[in-house]
């Protein structure tokens, strides 16, 4: 939304947000990129000696890259504990999966890199997926996880989403495979709780996002001078314009 | 050709240098080669720092050509907190990893509001070398120098070398550091000062390395030395040249060539990259918009001619800056012109 009090302060944009404290190293907007960086954080954790490994994740858009292929062989040369997790919603944007790659087969695209496809509307499987995933890439080095999954939704917001398929796929895939629905089935079927108990957690969890609506709505737009803030970390206290460089400019400290 | 290329960079094997450490300290002045000044600032602050660490195209062992993957991952490591030092065999190269050095490495501070910084360094030669063709000689300082969240530097002598390259492994933001393949074989007198393993450069700051009165002549790397040539035979024309090494590409001293030029009322740009907006183009368009009534003559730009560079000889070295060329326009900024014609 661009506010004062967002995660990135209004600067970054809808899908850029970071919390390094968290692990979390944002989104990044150029398709495909996020895997050699995602492959960096791999080497630095090993090279920090941290035990940690790091999910890279890219759609099957991204899957073609050039550059995945060449973090990969990186990965794979210096035994990485990368985890490359490819969210197979079978549309890049508009483009369906059998007109952009020779092979949809995306979790055997790694060649030397061992791949595992997974049922990605399935959350369990998921978990253990990803469990199975971190043991083996701090041991072995890196591995691809194939999320089989599915997009209700267009991309963006360029996108409406019904041009490239039809209402009747979005809503049988809805119908069968929702990832919610199924949590909600084995819960009910295993006694775990009851139909009220979980109908009245929808209703806290809807509460609760929308007053976080509502409070990241009423939150104000940033300062005209945040435009030149955090622009370096040290600035050396050079100066930075604006449009009319005569009439706004600004010291970077 | 390649393997000539190879042989000239400095990006050899990185191995403490025995002949620097038996050299005495107590004498105050020595020589020391450009890819010495390098090396030394390197091998200095990969022993100071564990975090910090080399990679590129032909580092140590001959290490392949994965560019976009290396500048990419490079810039992950530093999301993550090491200090990479990203080198490429030539910035002609870097053009296949651009994107992460603008898109991943620049913009990110800004983007995460300062949750996430980049304290990379992107090194490499820059600009022609010799006879290496058009796709291995394009100069970037004007490219890199245009995106706010970069910063770029470009030493011309061996204490520039050793000092900015340390101050560009100490930022804490990404800086480009644009080498020059013909200044690696130079040598330079170095103080004992430099020597330091403390010591660094301000980036920013552009060094006066010749005071003058007449007219100033700022350039980068290089061409520092060209000027310097041109300012001795200025002399002997009675025209006292000052002349300027930038140092930093960018932040830009603005302040240093607005000062001299106001003191000097004439201004010769000098660059071996492409003329349309490059280097020399900023500094005028800085001179023009804040020291209009100072200038006794218009300014003066020499760069790089504005075709892609040529492979023959004889045609290299017209496309290139020569030190006649800032002899020339240096006398056109007194008025002293000397038409062409005469001097055939």
């Amino acid at each position: 939304m661009g506010r004062k009090d967002g995660c990135s302060k209004g600067k970054g944009g809808s899908m850029h947000f970071y919390k390094k404290e968290g692990g979390f190293y944002g989104g990044h907007g150029i398709v495909g990129a996020q895997v050699p960086l995602g492959i960096g954080l791999a080497f630095a954790q090993k090279y920090s000696k941290d035990e940690n490994v790091t999910f890279a994740m890219y759609g099957d858009g991204a899957a073609n890259q050039g550059q995945l292929f060449e973090a990969l062989n990186m990965a794979a040369l210096w035994d990485l504990p990368a985890i490359l997790v490819c969210e197979n919603n079978h549309y890049g944007m508009g483009t369906a999966e059998w007109r952009a790659a020779k092979s949809p087969a995306y979790y055997k695209r790694g060649d030397y890199v061992p791949g595992l496809k997974v049922d990605g509307m399935d959350a369990l499987a998921v978990k253990q997926a990803c469990k199975f995933a971190k043991e083996h890439a701090l041991k072995n080095g890196p591995i691809i996880l194939e999320m089989d999954t599915y997009r209700y939704h267009g991309h963006s917001m360029s996108d409406p989403g019904s041009t490239y398929r039809t209402r009747d796929e979005i809503s049988g895939i809805r119908q069968e495979r929702d990832p919610i629905e199924r949590i909600r089935k084995l819960i009910l079927a295993h006694d775990l709780a009851t139909e009220k108990e979980l109908k009245d957690t929808e209703k806290e969890i809807r509460k609760e996002v929308d007053e976080a609506i509502a409070k990241a709505k009423e939150s104000p737009l940033p300062d005209p001078s945040d435009l030149f803030t955090n622009v370096y970390v040290k600035g050396f206290g050079v100066e930075s314009f604006g449009a009319d460089r005569k009439e706004l400019r600004a010291v970077l400290p | 050709m390649l393997k000539n290329l190879r042989r000239a960079v400095g990006a050899i094997p990185f191995m403490r240098n025995p002949a620097l450490a038996s050299r005495s300290y107590s004498v105050s002045v020595k020589q020391m080669m450009v890819r010495e000044a390098l090396n030394s600032a390197l091998d200095e602050e990969m022993s100071a720092d564990p975090t910090v660490f080399l990679m590129g195209e032909e580092v140590g062992e001959y290490q392949g050509a994965y560019k976009a993957g290396f500048t990419g991952l490079g810039v992950g490591a530093a999301y993550y907190g090491l200090k990479p030092v990203i080198e490429f065999m030539t910035f002609n190269f870097a053009m296949q990893g651009v994107d992460h050095i603008i898109n991943s490495a620049a913009k990110t501070n800004y983007m995460s509001s300062g949750n996430i910084n980049v304290p990379i360094v992107f090194r490499g030669p820059n600009g022609p070398a010799a006879g290496v063709g058009a796709q291995h000689s394009q100069c970037y300082a004007s490219w890199y120098g245009a995106i706010p969240g970069l910063k770029v530097v470009s030493p011309y002598s061996s204490e520039d070398a050793r000092g900015l390259l340390k101050a560009a492994i100490r930022d804490p933001d990404p800086v480009v550091f644009l080498e020059n393949e013909l200044l690696y074989g130079e040598s330079f007198p170095v103080s004992k000062q430099v020597l330091d393993s403390d010591f660094t450069i301000p980036i920013g700051k552009a060094k006066i390395e010749k005071e003058g009165n007449d007219v100033s002549i700022v350039s980068f790397s290089r061409m520092v030395g060209f000027s310097l040539k041109a300012a001795e035979i200025l002399a002997k024309d009675g025209i006292d040249a000052e002349v300027i090494n930038l140092r930093s590409i960018r932040p830009l001293d603005r302040s240093t060539v607005n000062a001299s030029v106001r003191k000097t009322n004439r201004l010769v740009t000098v660059e071996e990259g492409f003329p349309q907006h490059g280097v020399g183009a900023e500094i005028c368009a800085s001179v023009v918009s804040d020291s209009f009534g100072y200038l006794d003559a218009p300014v003066e730009r020499i760069a790089g001619a504005d075709v892609p560079m040529p492979y023959a000889a004889n045609l290299e070295i017209i496309a290139l800056p020569q030190v006649d060329d800032i002899v020339r326009a240096a006398k056109r900024a007194c008025y002293r012109s000397v038409p062409l014609s005469a001097t055939r």
